[in-house]
């Protein structure tokens, strides 16, 4: 262990500010959705009332996991579902950027000649990150257990500990399977994503067996403020000592820089096609784009499905028929929660977007666009290589997401010809948005460059906006700056427009900026 | 003659650090030109000038009769470039990054490529990856070499080579200079430069402090002379870290007073004496460690 305590003050020294900066958010969150539904529901008959919405509504539990009581702080804490999502992604990301990426860097290798034992950087990024949860799990214990029961706030605060530390040890093993930083990073959001459509799978559909799969609903299993059980904690522990187990046996096993999986030969001279920036490109984003393109598949068929099976259950119910319908669903249940869904693809697309625009600054940074642009390539024709795949790859994301989603909703429901062109209307009615934010990273890009993680930043602030802006009810004008403020509620709901063409337009004139500062700047290593 | 680099007065600093402080650089067609200087001195900044990744913040800079900065394009359709250290990317394979980058030069020789790889013993279906540091440099090198263009800018290129490899490439550069090819080369391995090049430029924080043939440049150096006397030295002037030792003297002199302590020398009659010529050796030891000139 070697070396382990120093890592450890190193990597708390390099995110001194983003550490204790999302673990207090995420923290006193839930806390806040909790008052927040205090203060709009304040007898139990309301909060009854409210809990019954929402059963109702199974795009909630889609998202959420399932509701286990109506009190304040059951409803708060369910209302929060999210956050263990955010959780999890926080926690794989932290234990990449400390371990593949460092030794992909190179900077491993450095510290590595010094006196570290072999598995340092491992056990410093999972303590750092395991730490960061327990942190955030104390701070939500603290915030409830004043004016709520002390078990509740202790089932709560550890089932966010824990699923943080689980899906740290989730990263880690991820960090070891492939050399390259951002193949682990698809591996381990990957592994996210599955959890995360199990305990969708599980919450909506009849297969509640399902919940024993998903490290995310082992959390909610502790039914914090709805008769806490605590046995289920064994199983996150058990899933983190596992994964970790595996994590380190997987590093004793390679070499440093070297990724489990072999690499394989290639071919001794290039296609005929390979003779242009754009057919480069193709081959670094070609992996990503295939990957988002089966996930964001899976998942519609998965959505399509729940939202055919929630319809069908929720026909008959005509109180229930009538609030949505005043909730703006003219189109039923299965348009609303279809509607709610895709919005969530747009998060996520979003997400790719800026992943896809940020590769050409991960190119510049590894000094792999130096050898183009001093060939006969130009600033523009190399960036506008990736900046085609920023826009391209979303837009085939989401359309496969919403062929899915129309494919298996109108499957079960006979009309496969009219929900197709609706639903791919609908998630594609998400691109916009998600081309704002690519658009906001290739700005960087080309105009601060050392600031491109920003754009990041901004797309958590925007994630943020959505889950808690209604209840905290954040001013109008800060939840308008969010895109995702401005995207239709489709299908079934109204577009114009308007909207659309004009965030279209942002994202153009934010990539032509970004562009324009690319031709005037350093190439920068 | 007609110079394919002219660089003059150029400045470029990073922050608050001054990379290139007023650097001159003339190199003329089809000489091969050495490039050395200390590490940090700005060698590797003054190459990236001219491939116009950097933007010179002040002073002039031509290249084949083009401005490197505007006419970016253009002229990278006439020149190669190896850095220092080379970026492979992971999923393509040796081969393909070598087709790939001739391409996008405009073409590259397909039997040279072939030449090339057998001489330099590459394996072209290794991913990028899995390419050792010295077989990385070898595909850029072949990238560059296999395509036949006026101005190659080498930076280092052997490093991480082995030195039957550095053997290789020494050829490979030579071919260049028989077929009239315009080289620059940045490099710490002084045998290569004295074999190589036909005019050095020695850059030292930012400047280029002196540059010439290396005819001339040794010109600049002293000899070293130790000598076995008859009788007792005396009034040896004009010469360096003298050491007396009994009868027997050792000493460096500058090349312009050799004649005058031979003169010295033969005063006191001599038994024995050795010379040891000037060597580059030296005269870049006392560049890079700033001693008087
Ligand atoms: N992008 C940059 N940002 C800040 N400083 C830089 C940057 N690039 C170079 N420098 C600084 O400019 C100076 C010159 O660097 P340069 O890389 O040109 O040196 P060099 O002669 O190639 O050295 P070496 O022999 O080590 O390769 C150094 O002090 C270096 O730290
Ligand atoms: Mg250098």
């Amino acid at each position: 262990m070697t070396g382990t305590l120093s890592l450890v003050r190193l990597i708390l020294r390099r995110d001194r500010i983003v550490l204790p900066l999302w673990v207090i958010i995420l923290g006193v969150l839930p806390i806040s959705q909790t008052s927040g539904i205090r203060g709009l529901y304040s007898t139990p008959q309301e909060l009854e009332a409210f809990a019954a919405s929402m059963r109702a509504t199974p795009a909630f539990s889609a998202l959420y996991g399932p509701l286990l009581d109506s009190t304040a702080p059951a409803l708060g804490i369910w209302r929060a579902g999210f956050i263990p999502v955010i959780i999890a992604l926080a926690s794989v990301l932290m234990v990449i950027r400390h371990t593949r990426v460092e030794e992909e860097s190179g900077r491993r290798e450095l510290l590595g000649s010094t006196v570290l034992s072999r598995n340092a950087a491992l056990s410093a990024a999972l303590i750092v990150t395991s730490g960061a949860s327990a942190v955030l799990g104390l701070t939500v214990f603290a915030t409830f257990a004043g004016t709520y029961p002390v078990a509740g706030a202790a089932a709560a605060g550890l089932g966010y500990f824990l699923v943080g530390a689980v899906f740290a040890a989730v990263g880690a093993v991820a960090a070891q399977l492939t050399e390259s930083a951002s193949a682990a990073r698809a591996i381990g959001l990957s592994a996210l994503g599955v959890f995360f459509l199990v305990r969708m799978a599980a919450t909506v559909s009849e297969a509640t067996w399902l919940s024993w799969l998903s490290p995310l609903s082992w959390g909610q299993k502790l039914r914090p403020f709805a008769g806490e059980e605590w046995w289920p904690a064994l199983l996150l522990v058990a899933g983190f000592v596992v994964l970790a187990y595996a994590a380190y046996a997987l590093s004793a096993r390679r070499d440093v820089g070297a990724g489990l999986l072999p690499p394989s030969l290639g071919p001794a001279e290039a296609a005929p096609g390979l003779s242009s920036p754009l057919a480069l490109a193709w081959r670094m984003h070609r992996g990503p784009l295939i990957g988002w393109s089966a996930g964001m598949a899976f998942a519609g068929l998965v959505i399509g499905s729940a939202a055919q099976a929630a319809s069908d259950a929720l026909a008959g119910n005509e109180t229930v028929m009538r609030m949505l319908t005043a909730m703006g669903a003219a189109g039923g249940v299965g348009d609303l929660f279809i509607a709610m869904l895709v919005s969530v693809f747009g998060l996520g697309v979003a997400g790719y977007a800026i992943q896809a625009a940020l590769k050409a600054r991960g190119e510049e940074s590894l000094g792999r666009a130096e050898p183009l642009l001093a060939a006969a390539v130009s600033r523009v024709g190399w960036a506008g290589s990736h900046v085609f795949f920023a826009f391209a790859g979303p837009a085939i994301a989401l359309l496969v997401a919403g062929a899915g989603v129309g494919l298996s909703y109108g499957l079960a429901g006979g009309d496969v010809g009219t929900q197709l062109p609706r639903t791919i209307g609908a998630a594609l009615s998400q691109l916009p948005a998600a081309w704002t934010l690519a658009g906001l990273a290739l700005a960087l890009f080309g105009l601060l460059p050392r600031l491109t993680a920003l754009a990041w930043g901004v797309l958590l602030l925007f994630l943020l906006f959505g889950q808690v802006g209604a209840v905290l009810e954040l001013p109008r004008a800060l939840l308008d700056l969010s895109p995702f403020t401005h995207s239709p509620r489709l299908p079934g709901g109204d577009v114009s427009a308007a909207p659309l063409l004009i965030m279209a337009g942002i994202a153009a004139a934010l990539t032509a900026a970004g562009l324009y500062g690319l031709r005037r700047r350093d190439i920068q290593v | 003659m007609n110079n394919v680099i002219s660089m003059s007065g150029v400045t470029k600093t990073f922050g608050r650090t001054r990379a290139l402080d007023g650097l001159d650089l003339q190199v003329s067609a089809g000489e091969v030109h050495g490039f050395l200087g200390p590490n940090g001195a700005g060698k590797s900044t003054t190459i990236r000038v001219l491939l116009g990744l950097l933007r010179a913040d002040a002073g002039t800079v031509r290249m084949l009769d083009g401005d490197p900065w505007k006419d970016a394009v253009a002229l990278h359709r006439r020149l190669a470039y190896v850095p220092g250290d080379v970026t492979l990317w992971p999923n393509l394979s040796g081969g393909e990054v070598i087709d790939l980058l001739g391409r996008l030069r405009g073409g590259l020789d397909k039997s040279r490529k072939a030449d090339l790889i057998e001489r330099f013993e590459l394996d072209p279906r290794k991913k990028g990856r899995a390419y050792s540091k010295g077989n990385r440099q070898k595909v850029a090198l072949i990238a560059a070499l296999a395509s036949d263009v006026e101005l190659y800018l080498f930076d280092e290129p052997t490093s991480g080579l082995d030195p039957l490899m550095e053997a290789v490439f020494t050829d490979c550069v030579g071919e260049l200079r028989a077929r009239g090819r315009t080289v620059l080369l940045s490099s710490h391995i002084l045998a290569e430069v004295e074999k190589l090049c036909d005019r050095v430029s020695i850059i030292r924080d930012g400047r280029v402090v002196e540059t010439g043939t290396l005819a001339e440049l040794r010109h600049l150096t002293r000899t070293t002379i130790t000598a076995e006397l008859i009788g007792a030295p005396n009034g040896l002037s004009g010469v360096h870290g003298l050491k007396v030792d009994g009868n027997r003297v050792t000493f460096q002199v500058d090349s312009g007073d050799l004649d005058e302590a031979l003169r010295q020398l033969s005063a006191s009659g001599v038994r024995s004496l050795t010379s040891q010529p000037p060597t580059l050796e030296e005269l870049f030891m006392r560049h890079y460690t700033g001693a008087a000139r």
